[in-house]
């Protein structure tokens, strides 16, 4: 009964994507696609794989976290470091992006562990200002880190001043890392394809998890922590869980990003406090906890920029004032009633509208 | 056989003691009461039994086995189960999900076996659901499985909050006001119910209510609170006939 | 010496934020929403003073009268269009992310109306700096100034939510909305009161800040208002004596740890502190640890 639903609906975000990607490839292969389209595929994919690791934990953990693009960035910078480093060792491009794949993963799976464990204790605006704090922590490191390779092995350096003299790299070494020059040269492994699937394989583990034992405990806890505690909910526990697989998800997302550009910086907007936020509103203008939603609302959101250009300077202006009237006309509870007294006086127009057309018939006949 | 001995259990909160030398023994299978004024200290104790509070001092022995100390998810594995004074139900989830979460530590399978959907997933959902639906059935509420809990009318939900911590297979079932808010008709119902699962899952309940009829009609034995301390304990009319009771809590 | 320069310096950045915090802890308290436009109000309050002083060639005193009118209309204005109609949302997140759009939008009209370039900006007061220690120890005045204005704001504020009615209609609706509303008070009035105090503290913020450091641009006030909020709930959220409290601690924090450890890596520093603080004071420094009623 409540079992069939769900699947429908699942299996309908599922071919939401799919037929998604087969429109996206018969569009590029005929040459319909505008260039900026086709720069728009992988990007679409890791914001689309942002926005539902995110919605996991605000939709259905329930908290409300601050720094999802610390983990993004994490995931970057580390399958990056792998796919550099392995250049010479794996010729094979889909292989050595795989594994960088899992790096980026792994690595940003073992900070949302470390984010995961201070946060345990807290709950709401203090859980919120961690996850914001950890974000910015891991923007200001990135900054000041150098990183070098050589025949004695792998060099790490936080002294900005030295640079990457401070690595003492010997002749045959390679800086991977240039401190707030980040990194270039990575392989420019991502597509639309592996992003495909990469988002594909996000919504198998966010969607199989929500509709089992543990979403379940989850979900719970979102909606009544101390009940679930008085039934034996392992709070601790499903918390980092959650934690960690939102930023193994966001990490993955990070290593399509970092090698899809040729070069990763921390600079600009794409690993900050208003990286995180943008895809804070994806989510909740998508709808809290709801996954399909997330899909379409970055999708929109990512592109709509885009396609605003021909406001020129109003561009970012025309967001926000949309922004601000969406969340008013969607949340404002007079605007529900209002939407619902509409709806209603419309029904009753349309109805009175059949009965009289039926009478008449009718009559007719 | 006792389900329930409570010796000496105290508490303060800053300087004034909610519950003063709490000392409790329920049988097993007995439906137990606990009353007294607003603020006597009833939900308190229930908070203590349940690892809320951690007491100040005394012991509490389920079935044997001290549980004072422990928190509340040991608690409630060890065998205590209970409902809230104000519904505290998973809105957002069905009433099915409901009671599934409550058999969440007595069947499962590991986190990679869901997201895979190995078949031992399906195996254990489906045994989740047939007991799931037992469970709701028994309290009159498997039609309404696939509502959202939010939208069920607030006896149901009360019942749904039952059959959630009847999941959890306890010793002891403790219902903080099971009946608030409910008229009389729903109230000789909730008490049929109450008398049923006793009856059918040889539970031990502990109830604190406000209304003297249920108390009254069900109860085998009470202990009176007042100021968090034991005005009076034992059968039920003999206790309720007590002077020094109805002169504290009863009114005339 | 060097380190008393600091740590005055410090104290002077702290109050900046602390004056920021008291807006941010207030709405909180009060309004219960975490108010992300909040830095960018005071952008919009440095911008307001900027022109006045260079387009107007109005004094600095005058300009930042100007800013706080400005602001408080700005701030009142705001919170009746777009989180009012919000306060009852089903969700908290509806106001907040109706916040960022308000952050959003004022960026982008200090961005289409100034520019992207920073603007230089001039002290709102011109006085010479404090000699101290025989010329050892230079206080500029805009220190000092910024200093005893946030002491002066902190003694003000206390005095006004405990001594005037619409102070305690403030603490009333923060414990109880509808218990407040129930008593006679009109809670739109208070809240609005709420965000009118709180702009017009960003303002005064907003010109003491940028006095000391002049650059100004539609992006300055986005890490104060991430500073001041980290400060609010370093002190306990809700807090005033907190807000106060963690401004300057974050304040002192963060010119220290530039000094003394690395520039890169004092904001990571603050940020650091404050997980750990948590971690001990999960209510922060002077919060309530607030029990759910079971």
């Amino acid at each position: 009964m409540n079992k069939k639903k769900t699947l429908i609906n699942n299996l309908v975000t599922y071919g939401i994507v799919i037929i998604g990607y087969a429109v996206m490839m018969i569009l590029q292969l005929t040459g319909s696609l505008s260039s900026s389209m086709k720069g728009f595929l992988v990007p679409i994919c890791i914001y689309v794989i942002m926005a539902v690791s995110l919605n996991l934990v605000v939709g259905i953990l329930g908290e409300l976290s601050l720094g999802h693009a610390g983990f993004m960035c994490v995931g970057a910078y580390s399958s990056a470091v792998f796919s550099c480093a392995a250049q010479e060792l794996i010729t094979s491009a889909p292989l050595r992006f795989g594994i960088a794949i899992l790096v980026g993963a792994a690595a940003a799976a073992v900070f949302g562990i470390i984010i995961g464990i201070p946060v345990l204790r807290l709950k709401g605006d203090y859980l919120a200002i961690v996850t914001l704090a950890f974000g910015e922590i891991i923007k200001n490191i990135v900054n000041i880190i150098y990183l070098g390779v050589d025949s004695n092995g792998l060099h790490i350096s936080f002294d900005a001043s030295a640079g990457t003299a401070g690595l003492g790299l010997l002749e045959d070494g390679r800086v991977i890392i240039k401190g707030a020059q980040g990194i270039s040269g990575t392989p420019q492994d991502a597509n639309f394809t592996i992003g495909i699937v990469l988002v594909l394989i996000t919504l198998i583990i966010v969607l199989n998890l929500i509709n089992s034992r543990d979403g379940r405990a989850i979900m719970s806890i979102r909606d009544n922590r101390i009940a679930a505690e008085s039934i034996g909910i392992n709070i601790t526990k499903y918390k980092l869980m959650v934690f960690t697989i939102s930023a193994a998800l966001a990490g993955a997302a990070g290593a399509l990003y970092s090698h899809n550009f040729a070069t990763l910086t921390p600079a600009g907007d794409k690993f900050n406090y208003n990286a995180s936020i943008m895809i804070l509103v994806y989510v909740v203008l998508g709808g809290i906890g709801n996954i399909r939603g997330s899909i379409i609302a970055a999708v929109i959101l990512y592109v709509l920029p885009e396609k605003l250009r021909f406001l020129r300077d109003y561009r970012m202006l025309v967001y926000a004032v949309v922004l601000i009237l969406v969340m008013l006309f969607n949340w404002s509870p007079k605007m529900i009633e209002w939407r619902k007294s509409v709806a209603a006086k419309f029904k009753a127009k349309f109805g009175r509208k059949k009965t009289a057309n039926e009478a008449e018939g009718g009559a007719q006949s | 056989m006792n389900m329930l001995e409570v010796s000496h259990l105290s508490i303060s909160f800053g300087g004034l003691k909610a519950v003063n030398d709490l000392n409790i023994t329920i049988k097993k299978g007995q439906l137990y009461g606990l009353i007294g004024p607003n603020g006597a200290g009833k939900t308190t104790a229930f908070n203590l039994l349940t690892g809320v509070y951690k007491a100040d001092t005394g012991s509490i022995l389920l079935d044997g086995k001290n549980i004072a100390g422990m928190n509340t998810i040991s608690i409630n594995k060890a065998g205590i189960a209970r409902t809230f004074q104000n519904i505290r139900l998973f809105k957002e989830l069905s009433v099915l999900d409901n009671v599934k979460v409550g058999l969440h530590n007595q069947m499962g399978y590991s986190t990679i076996e869901g997201i895979l959907r190995l078949p031992r997933y399906f195996k254990i959902e489906k045994q989740m659901n047939e007991k799931a639906l037992e469970l709701l059935d028994v309290m009159g509420l498997k039609d309404c499985a696939g509502f959202t809990a939010a939208n069920l009318p607030y006896g149901k939900q009360r019942k749904l909050e039952i059959a959630r911590a009847l999941a959890t297979n306890p010793k002891l079932l403790l219902l903080d006001e099971p009946a608030a808010g409910m008229n009389p008709n729903e109230t000789e119902e909730l008490m049929e119910t109450i008398r049923f699962v006793r009856d059918k899952f040889d539970m031990t309940i502990l109830l604190i209510e406000h209304d003297m009829r249920l108390v009254g009609g069900i109860c085998e034995e009470i202990t009176v609170l007042n100021f968090g301390q034991v005005l009076a304990q034992g059968v039920t009319s003999e206790v309720l006939n007590d002077p020094r009771v109805i002169t504290a809590y009863l009114g005339e | 010496m060097s380190f008393l320069s600091y740590l005055v310096n410090g104290l002077s950045l702290g109050s900046v934020y602390a004056i920021i915090a008291l807006g941010y802890t207030m709405v909180y308290g009060i309004a219960k929403m975490l108010n992300f436009a909040h830095g960018d109000v005071i952008m919009i309050g440095g911008f307001v003073v900027f022109s006045c002083m260079s387009n107007l060639g109005l004094n600095g005193l005058l300009s930042l009268l100007a800013a706080m009118v400005f602001c408080t209309v700005l701030g009142v204005v705001v919170e009746r269009i777009a989180y009012r109609p919000l306060r009852n949302a089903a969700s908290s997140l509806a106001v907040l992310i109706t916040a960022i759009g308000v952050s959003y939008f004022l960026q982008n009209v200090a961005l289409l109306i100034f520019g992207a370039d920073a603007k230089i900006f001039s002290p709102i007061v011109n006085l010479p700096n404090l000699q101290l220690f025989g010329g050892e120890l230079s206080i500029s005045a805009i220190t000092i100034i910024t200093i005893l204005t946030c002491i002066v704001i902190m003694i003000g504020l206390t005095l006004f939510i405990k001594k005037t009615r619409a102070g305690q209609a403030m603490q009333a609706v923060s414990e109880d909305k509808g218990a407040a509303q129930l008593m006679g008070i009109n809670v739109n009035a208070t809240i609005a009161l709420t965000f009118a105090i709180g702009s017009a503290l960003a303002a005064v913020a907003g010109a003491l800040m940028c006095s000391a450091y002049p650059q100004l641009t539609p992006y300055t006030g986005t890490m104060p208002g991430i500073k001041a909020f980290v400060a609010a709930v370093f002190g306990g959220i809700g807090s005033i004596p907190g807000a106060m409290l963690g401004g300057i601690l974050i304040g002192i924090i963060q010119i220290l740890s530039s000094a003394y450890i690395s520039s890169q890596m004092a904001d990571a520093i603050v940020f650091l502190i404050l997980i750990v603080v948590l971690l001990v004071k999960p209510a922060g420094i002077l919060g309530k640890n607030v029990q759910e009623k079971v």
